[in-house]
């Protein structure tokens, strides 16, 4: 059953230069115990996407559009009272961020700011909110639990920071997790161990994970079903596997072979994408990955390209969408 | 022999931490570099690979001479730069140049790209000031710009391209040497592969050698045909890329090589991690011994002996391994 559907999302911020079209008709459905991976570059729509769930779009500038829904268990959540929100944002949908050091309160302890949201959200009392904590962030690997209730978050290294927000995160045992590039500031050790932790996180509790990143790697290995943004829309999605194997989308096959790997020749040239991804979002008449486009027809310049299906949930928003394996 | 075009000779930089007046905390000294040493030929590309802390930054600035180095050599063309004077500098500062990780914040945003361009020929008297626009338009050429571009700022470019102003910058003295610090970690990944493909374009255009500094291992494979991997300061591992890639000697370089994402679903699935425990420590209090030994997955599996002792007290040296390949490990 979907936990979470998202509807035509739209998010619009009025600007000195005009409106941003940051996300221009987004739908997806995020299942029980499922990891979703949103991917796409800079200004994509993939943080706004998930600041719009968690109703964290700051508006002023920004406009949620009229026909957009938002349903966590079948109940709308554009329009809720801050009140009602609160209640379900932290304790049904959490959130981590890239980076842990500003998202973070420097001038609490560790303990004071996980406390905190036990006695918020549960009234739980101090002492049995420290113990509840001290055993939170055992269960992230963070070693001497108790003297690290204790500590400041500069006391930390960024692998520990980022531990103690899973650890935040998951205090409320949310049905869904959503994870803004949680690896990008980290080294790559540091990186596999965070992702490890989060994999034996969802093995124990089971939630539902929506992974935002830049990261085809970490996408591959990480999570079941992916969304590709482009411009604020979905250009793709896919199960992980069918997406890698299969893009039909001309820019999903153009970031694929972009990436540098750890196989293949490396005395070739890299495969890239001409120009640069546009920064004003979406929002045109036309499809706005034309311009870098190998394939780009006269229609393209006018006309937005719909999601077309191809078999097995694989949509591709592109008139020359391609399902065959021999595409890529 | 040919004299290589850069000698790096047990390269130390060290910087004093605390204050003992103010904290009463004891001075402390952090050894960010600690006896690196490497040469790099003419047209040559060296990767310099490690996480944060590692030193490498560092150890590229100090050969630049943006930090005077504690102790150690830096020979560039034959000539020993860490004793030169201020003046002294001034021609080998045309002969290398610096490509820096923030587009962003690595361009002045009150000048035009011309005036970016042609300032450093105007600092090292190179040319007339016609003279110089005409080469500010053919290093715009080269990199991949418009000489309409020319005359915009800064903030009106995206930042693959302010990355190329920033390389068609580096390139306007006509230098053998670029140092490149993490120049394609803060862009896109479609804009990654085009700054990587524009510097290979340019190595091979006009012979220049590149120190190539990286965190990513997966860039460097495409970039350098030899690599060094650095931990706390110091180089563990060195070679030429097939066999350290395909072969890692040291258990720090097989780490990181298994903690890279692989962008393939149906082999990160079966691959087998190896996730490293613990925290790279801080350089300024290293372990005693090896300083990769508190996280060191061999050294885990290593019985009790004199091997394993060795890594607790004493540091390996980086012992050559045969065929170009080098390694500090006391367990093989």
């Amino acid at each position: 059953m979907s936990l979470l559907t998202v509807r035509d999302l739209v998010v619009r911020f009025d600007t000195h230069h005009g409106p941003v079209h940051a996300v221009d008709g987004v739908s997806f459905d995020l299942n029980e115990g499922e990891t979703l991976g949103i991917v796409g570059e800079s200004g994509s729509g993939k943080s706004v996407t998930s600041l719009a769930v968690l109703g964290l779009v700051p508006r002023p500038p920004g406009v949620i559009g009229t026909g957009s829904s938002i349903r966590f268990r079948g109940r709308e959540l554009l329009g809720l009272e801050t009140s009602e929100l609160r209640r379900i944002r932290g304790a049904e949908i959490s959130m981590i961020f890239q980076d842990p050091m500003t998202s973070l309160n420097p001038l609490l302890t560790v303990g004071r700011q996980l406390t905190e949201v036990l006695e918020v959200h549960r009234g739980t009392s101090r002492r049995e909110a420290r113990e509840r904590s001290a055993r939170g962030l055992g269960d992230v690997g963070i070693p001497g639990p108790e003297a690290a209730l204790d500590s400041y978050p500069h006391e930390l290294s960024g692998g520990m920071r980022q531990r103690v927000m899973i650890a935040m995160a998951l205090l409320l045992e949310p049905a869904i997790l959503f994870a803004d590039e949680p690896t990008t500031a980290l080294d790559v050790t540091i990186q596999a161990q965070i992702l490890e932790l989060m994999r034996d996180m969802q093995r124990r509790h089971g939630m539902s994970i929506v992974f935002i990143t830049h990261d085809l790697g970490v996408v591959a290995g990480t999570t079941d079903r992916m969304l590709v943004l482009y411009a604020g829309r979905v250009a793709e999605s896919a199960s992980t596997r069918a997406l890698f194997a299969q893009p039909a989308h001309p820019y999903t096959r153009g970031l694929l072979a972009s990436v540098p790997t750890l196989n293949g020749d490396p005395d070739a040239p890299l495969s890239s994408i001409p120009g640069s991804p546009p920064l004003g979002g979406g929002g045109g008449e036309a499809c706005a990955f034309a311009p870098r486009c190998p394939l780009v027809q006269a229609r393209c310049r006018n006309e937005q390209p719909p999601l077309v299906a191809g078999r097995a949930e694989h949509v591709a928003a592109c008139f020359e969408a391609d399902f065959t394996e021999a595409a890529r | 022999m040919s004299t290589p075009l850069l000698a790096v000779e047990r390269l130390e930089k060290h910087f004093r931490t605390g204050r003992a007046d103010l904290s009463g905390r004891k001075r402390g000294l952090l050894r960010a570099v600690d006896g690196v040493s490497f040469t790099l030929e003419r047209g040559e590309s060296l990767g310099l690979v490690g996480e944060s802390g590692c030193g490498k930054s560092t150890t590229a600035r100090t050969i630049i001479g943006l930090q005077k180095a504690t102790a150690g050599s830096v020979r560039f063309d034959g000539v020993e730069l860490t004793s030169l004077s201020r003046r002294g500098w001034q021609p080998y500062r045309r002969r290398m140049q610096m490509i820096f990780q923030d587009p962003y914040a690595s361009l002045d945003p009150r000048q035009t790209v011309g005036s970016i361009l042609t300032e450093p020929l105007t600092i090292h008297r190179v040319g007339k000031p016609r003279d110089r626009r005409l080469r500010a338009l053919s290093l715009l050429d080269a990199v991949g710009l418009d000489p309409r571009h020319l005359f915009r700022y800064p903030h009106e470019f995206s930042g693959g391209q302010r990355q190329r102003i920033g390389i068609a910058r580096a390139l306007a003295l006509e230098p053998e040497l670029l140092l490149c610090d993490e120049p394609v970690s803060a862009l896109d990944v479609s804009i990654q592969a085009q700054i990587v493909n524009l510097l290979k374009e340019l190595q091979e255009r006009f012979g220049l050698a590149y120190l190539f500094i990286s965190h990513d291992l997966s860039i460097v494979r495409h970039l350098c045909p030899r690599v060094a991997v650095m931990y706390l300061g110091r180089i563990v591992e060195s070679g030429p890329r097939a066999s350290l890639y395909a072969d890692p000697g040291h258990p720090y370089t097989q780490a990181l090589l298994s903690a890279v994402p692989v962008p393939d679903p149906a082999r990160e699935a079966e691959r087998r991690r190896q996730v490293l425990g613990g925290d790279v420590p801080h350089p300024s209090a290293p372990p005693p011994g090896c300083a990769f030994h508190p996280r060191c997955p061999r050294l885990a599996l290593e019985p009790p002996g004199a091997g394993a002792t060795a890594c607790r007290s004493e540091p390996p040296p980086l012992a050559e391994r045969g065929a170009d390949r080098r390694w500090s490990c006391h367990l093989v």
